[in-house]
């Protein structure tokens, strides 16, 4: 029975694996789809905001991998864009409740798996 | 000439030492003969000293010839005294030499001052610093000893003269002993004389700015929400994609998502709240909770409270004061016409304008309900002064308006718009002056609402609501003298006179309550003329009483024969419209500006007056005085009286814009209990005519 019992399990595995395979692959490809900016949330005014998500996507290409040098690239050019005291934070999954200026919060998708946050608060 | 001169030659070879020459001339008194030259002035000089002539010792006696010998000297720069032969050993070229350089340098005079540096610790210098030194001119003394008088150390004491030996160095000698040893004293020892003036004390300002608005905003990224989220976006693109061949409006769809994203704030304006019907309709009634917490007290005296004194006497009455209605915007204006809603018991009208001539400007139409005093429900704000009102008795949000410059209205509630209803055009039939009243009638045979307009220019017209437009029918034109048929002759001299166009103006009307046709018109030459809609050239009547302006004419609610009039004359007039004279006639001591009867009691009606004040006759109780006679305003008169045909609400409005309600006690509201209205009247006028009343 445990046999029997085992091997159904591993057949049930095998059948999750397989079907976990076909949307493994979709979801590979559909990621390659996904190399595009999805603004989530965002007060900006339009045209900073533009500017914005041109920073934030030249700054998480610019450093592939390395989310702490992209929230970095990304916080210089935004205070040198329009002053002082902006956050940013780049990430594959968090959680946040950040407290901002009205009409200085940017929260993006990136690449099908980066979800990027800036934020002004001094 | 009490001096101590000492001589320093400043010559450096100092061989001559120091040469003194002094002549006291008087000493050679003795050897010179001059004595008697002192006594040549004799006579009133005695008392002078003789003059003396003094000559040294050894002076040469010259001769006449020697004296006249002209004898040439040249001064010059050269000390005849130096040295011209001065030679020193070179020693580089092992031989003497003369020296060229003579020095020709004589010191005169030299004086060191007193003063010396406060810090400076000179013992030593101070003592020359402190010496007075005076130097005779070497080159004076040896011009003496050339005229042969000879080098001399001269320190001769002169008369009384205890000056001290000149010998200088003896006398250096005496003042360094007395000198004091220790560091020497400046008595000179200045003060700075700076001047501070006081520094202004500093002084710190700041203010706070208010921080930038802020908001906190949180969320969780992970995978699956990210993919969640980029898939979405995928369909709605491709949604958008199969809309955008069919038009326009897949663009207009991402627009919208856009919007979405944009947090609520973006598009909060101010336009929203109060054209939501919802909200709107909710709000209105949040004011009136307000309101009826504010006015609470007031609401439960319009309710429950009941004036006792009523009980004790019984021929008198009060009004109590309930709420005020002031339209912030209005203030400045008069209220010209008051008209309860035909419906609703809370509901009614005001107009505002203005009687003065030379203030005129844009009018109001008010809606006030009871429940909310603070603010109107509606507001309609016309191009001129609003003059008359009033409500449609079956059709309840219809509003006829009577301007100040000539024109009618119809504004209907139901309306969203600002703007009337109906108007009537300029050039068509439109009054010349003020419409003083306008009156709703029944719906004509065609089923069409109609209205009637009077006004000071002395027309009666019929207003009738066509789909699209205001027809307008003259009534009647009020002729001052209107006798009966005339000659042709005698028209034509009316004619030549004028009088046939010089009209009456019309201020007030009322229509009877039963005989559509029949009704009274007020004039303002104070004439009352008893009209028919049939004869539009003819009086039925002509009542005269009144010896100026008739503001307000009204029939009887229960009496059907039965008018009152109010006119600028102080009176109100009782009158049957059946006879010329006034039955009954009451002296108010003000002028009159409006009269009303009570929709209860035959028998009630009240005046408002222009010295504030309003007077309630009840004719069953006193047929002479009011039963109640009560100041409602200071300094304002009254325009206008309108009693509520549901509740025992009396509404005034005087000429700063307020309008007062008033609750009536119970004295005031009092009903006959076996006999109906209209026979109740109809007994007092029999008792007033001097008949037996009749049952």
């Amino acid at each position: 029975m445990a046999d029997i019992g085992s091997t159904a399990n591993l057949a049930a595995a095998d059948k999750g694996a397989a079907g976990a395979a076909a949307p493994g692959t979709d979801d590979k490809e559909s990621k390659r789809n996904f190399n595009y900016p999805l603004v989530k949330i965002c007060d900006m005014a339009e045209e900073l905001r533009v500017e914005a998500v041109d920073m934030v996507v030249t700054a998480v290409e610019k450093h592939p991998g390395n989310f702490e040098a992209a929230a970095q690239n990304i916080k210089e050019l935004m205070d040198k864009r329009c002053g002082n005291s902006w956050h940013a934070v780049v990430g594959e999954g968090y959680g946040f409740e950040v407290t901002h200026e009205m009409r200085n919060l940017l929260y993006m998708y990136f690449g099908g798996n980066l979800g990027v946050l800036v934020w002004k608060a001094s | 000439m009490k001096s101590v001169r000492r001589t320093k030659v400043a010559i450096e070879s100092a061989t001559l030492g120091r040469t003194a020459s002094t002549h006291s001339l008087r000493s050679a008194n003795g050897d010179e003969a001059g004595g008697g030259g002192g006594g040549g002035g004799g006579g009133g000089d005695d008392w002078l000293p003789p003059k003396v002539l003094l000559k040294p010792p050894g002076q040469l006696q010259l001769t006449e010839a020697e004296l006249n010998e002209e004898l040439t000297r040249i001064l010059n720069a050269n000390n005849p005294h130096a040295p011209q032969n001065i030679a020193r050993f070179n020693h580089r070229e092992r031989v003497f030499k003369a020296s060229p350089n003579v020095d020709h340098l004589v010191v005169h005079f030299e004086f060191d001052g007193y003063l010396s540096y406060k810090n400076v610790d000179d013992s030593a210098g101070g003592a020359a610093v402190r010496r007075e030194e005076s130097v005779m001119a070497p080159a004076g003394a040896p011009a003496a000893a050339e005229s042969g008088a000879g080098e001399r150390e001269a320190g001769v004491p002169a008369a009384g003269g205890d000056a001290a030996p000149d010998a200088g160095e003896e006398k250096a000698k005496e003042e360094e002993e007395k000198k004091p040893k220790g560091p020497l004293r400046n008595q000179f020892n200045f003060s700075e004389r700076a001047s501070q003036t006081t520094n202004n004390p500093y002084r710190e300002r700041w203010t706070n700015t208010e921080p930038p608005p802020q908001r906190t905003f949180s969320d969780t990224v992970n995978q699956w929400s990210i993919f969640d989220a980029y898939i979405e976006d995928q369909l709605q693109k491709e949604k958008a994609k199969a809309k955008a061949p069919a038009g326009g409006a897949g663009a207009k769809g991402a627009k919208d998502e856009d919007k979405q994203n944009i947090l609520p704030t973006e598009t909060h304006a101010e336009d929203v709240y109060y054209k939501n019907t919802d909200l709107r309709r909710a709000l209105i009634i949040i004011e009136r909770m307000a309101n009826q917490n504010t006015f609470d007290e007031i609401a439960q005296d319009y309710k429950y409270y009941e004036d006792a004194s009523d009980e004790l006497t019984p021929s008198k009455g009060s009004l109590l004061p309930l709420w005020k209605f002031l339209c912030e915007k209005e203030k400045r204006k008069q209220v010209t016409a008051l008209c309860w809603n035909s419906k609703f018991s809370d509901f009614f009208t005001v107009g505002y304008g203005s009687y003065d001539f030379s203030n005129q400007g844009p009018g109001m139409i008010a809606g006030f309900t009871l429940k909310n005093p603070s603010y109107p429900e509606f507001l309609y704000v016309t191009d001129s002064g609003v003059m008359s009102l009033d409500f449609h008795p079956q059709h309840h949000s219809m509003i006829a308006v009577g301007l100040y410059d000539g024109s009618v209205a119809v504004y209907s509630m139901q309306e969203k718009s600002d703007g009337p209803l109906f108007k009537s055009a300029p050039k068509a039939g439109k009054h010349t002056d003020p419409v003083w009243q306008v009156c709703w009638q029944k719906d004509d045979l065609d089923g069409n609402a109609n209205f009637f307009s009077i006004s000071t220019d002395g027309r009666v017209t019929q207003w009738t609501l066509l789909k699209t437009e205001l027809n307008h029918t003259d009534v009647i034109k009020l002729r001052l003298e209107m006798k009966g048929p005339q000659g042709p002759g005698e028209l034509d001299a009316a004619i030549d006179d004028g009088q046939l166009f010089s009209l009456a103006g019309g201020s007030c009307f009322d229509f009877h309550k039963n005989l559509d046709h029949l009704f009274v018109v007020g004039t303002e030459e104070g004439k009352i003329f008893k009209c028919s809609k049939e004869y539009n050239n003819q009086y039925l009547l002509s009542f005269e009483g009144h010896q100026m302006s008739v503001y307000a004419v009204r029939y009887n609610h229960f009496h059907h024969s039965i008018f009152i009039s109010a006119s600028a004359d102080w009176s109100v007039k009782l009158w049957d419209h059946d006879e010329a004279k006034p039955i009954m006639s009451f002296d108010l001591n003000s002028s009159v500006g409006d009269i009303a009867w009570a929709p209860y009691s035959s028998t009630v009606f009240a005046a408002a007056t222009a010295d504030g004040k309003v007077c309630v006759f009840d004719l069953a109780e006193n047929k002479y005085e009011p039963i109640s006679e009560q100041q409602v305003v200071r300094k304002a008169k009254l325009t206008h009286i309108a009693f509520n045909p549901f509740e025992p609400v009396l509404l005034v409005g005087d000429d700063k814009g307020q309008v007062i309600s008033l609750k009536l006690s119970p004295n005031l509201r009092k009903k006959s209990k076996e006999d109906d209205e209209a026979t109740k009247l109809r007994n007092i006028i029999l008792i007033a005519k001097g008949q037996s009343p009749t049952d």
